[in-house]
């Protein structure tokens, strides 16, 4: 399988990757990791005009600590991020989740901003995003924005973005020694979850029980008003709504939910 | 457009369209046929290469994002004299190859492993090989190389 013809173009600066998505706008796509992008084009699903490769901007690239928040470059790479003494310190949950995503070399090309902007509601970062109520920094012709993650996943592979911007940053806030938690169920190890559950303190998210990421919302109010784990975790699925596809029916996908969301609970209470 | 790319220490420079994929670059316009196409869906691993010595999936990669990198395939592994690489004696002595067509892949991918993990545990090894795929060898055997070119005794 090979891509359908387009131009490629390496770019050298932040500003280089906004002046060639201004000029190309819908024609254009922005090139990270490319382990969601190339496939998608191997496969003529995605056919753009130009690709625009910012592995370049090795500014984006770095984990740090300011004022009670972690700074993520966008085009940090997953097995850098598992590795990061700084992001395992003070976001576990986001390098714990960034070792568990796919294979070896699948982390060592695929990005957290790649992951983000294809927002993929079976991938694993949104969600623990979501549940460690981040952020994202972007950039555009007008200038930069923020877009909390709760506002990021509009549907199946559908976000916010313009496609003459760039996520330039993830952040969120640094939680040293709050407990967390993260299950995924996959059917072959390198796989993508049938469901997926990360807990950071009492906040939760799910992996693939809806178009897009979500927050399991009953467990939460539940577990805020002094429930048990047990009886907020049989909550899980209540918000959700789940598919039923070849590998998993939707009861099955919503029973799941409420049994990892028990595991990630009692490990973040751990 | 024009590519360069370290292969195996020596600079090889093509014109290639701008779609080719590192896989190609490498069978075709640089000989070296070792790295496997057995997937083509980034599932695999038979295309396995190090790229800047990190792990890749040379299917899921175009030639121009390795430009003005360094490549190495499983041709370079081998010392000039011909002497193997631990990992490839390793493979020899274990029995980790049948019909050899994993083993490239296998092999690449052990390289970048142990560069990451020396000592690793049988389960880490296993881990770590999740993205390669072997028809024949049911792993068992592979698991030994990989602990045998660490330069640990091969616990069976
Ligand atoms: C074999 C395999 C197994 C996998 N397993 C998992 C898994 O278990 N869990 C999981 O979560 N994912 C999995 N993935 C997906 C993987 O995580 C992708 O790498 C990731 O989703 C995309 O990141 P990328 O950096 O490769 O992005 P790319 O493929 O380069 O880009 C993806 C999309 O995001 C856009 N984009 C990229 N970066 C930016 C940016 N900074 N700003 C704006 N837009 C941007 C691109 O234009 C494109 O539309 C797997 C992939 C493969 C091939
Ligand atoms: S051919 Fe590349 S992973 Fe299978
Ligand atoms: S030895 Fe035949 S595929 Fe692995």
């Amino acid at each position: 399988m090979i891509p359908a013809q387009f131009s490629y173009r390496r770019v050298s600066t932040v500003d280089e990757a906004l002046t060639v998505l201004g000029e190309h706008g819908d024609e254009a796509k922005v090139l990270a990791g490319g382990h969601s992008l190339l496939p998608l084009m191997k496969l003529r699903f995605a056919t753009p005009e130009i690709v625009v490769d910012v592995a370049p901007l090795e500014e984006l690239r770095y984990v740090r600590v300011e004022d009670g928040t972690v700074a993520i470059g966008a085009l940090s790479r997953y097995h850098d991020l598992h590795h990061d003494e700084v992001l395992r310190e003070h976001a576990p949950l986001l390098a714990h989740v960034a070792g568990a995503i796919g294979d070896q070399q699948v982390r060592h090309r695929g990005t957290i901003g790649g992951s983000l902007a294809h927002a993929d509601a079976a991938a694993d970062l949104p969600a623990a995003l979501l549940a460690s109520e981040g952020t994202l920094v972007v950039r555009g012709p007008g200038g930069q924005r923020e877009i909390p993650a709760a506002e990021f996943f509009l549907g199946p592979f559908t976000t916010p973005l313009e496609p003459d911007e760039l996520i330039t940053e993830v952040r969120v806030p640094a939680r040293a020694g709050v407990g967390w938690g993260f299950e995924k169920f996959t059917r072959r190890s390198i796989d993508w979850a049938i469901v997926g559950v990360a807990v950071v303190g009492q906040a939760v998210g799910l992996v693939n029980m809806a178009g897009t990421p979500i927050r399991a919302t009953a467990t939460e109010q539940a577990l805020a008003s002094g429930a048990s784990v047990a009886d907020a975790a049989a909550l899980a699925a209540q918000d959700a709504s789940p598919v039923t596809e070849p590998h998993a029916s939707a009861e099955y996908r919503s029973h799941l939910a409420r049994v990892l969301t028990k595991r990630a609970l009692e490990s973040a209470a751990a | 457009m024009k590519v360069s790319i370290e292969v195996n220490g020596k600079a090889v420079t093509e014109e290639v369209e701008d779609r080719t994929l590192l896989v190609h670059y490498l069978r075709e316009n640089a000989g070296l046929t070792g790295t496997n196409i057995g997937c083509d869906t980034t599932s695999c691993g038979a295309c396995t290469v190090l790229l800047d010595g990190e792990s890749v999936k040379s299917c899921t990669v175009l030639a121009a994002q390795a430009d003005g990198h360094r490549v190495m395939t499983v041709e370079g592994l081998a010392g000039e004299d011909g002497e193997l690489h631990p990992v490839q004696r390793a493979f020899r002595e274990q029995h980790g190859l049948q019909c050899g067509f994993c083993t490239p892949g296998m092999m690449m991918a052990s390289v970048s492993l142990l560069a990451h993990n020396p000592k690793p545990t049988r389960e880490e090894v296993r881990e770590g090989l999740e993205g390669n795929l072997c028809r024949c060898t049911g792993y068992h055997n592979i698991v030994s190389a990989v602990i045998d070119a660490s330069g640990q005794e091969v616990d069976r």
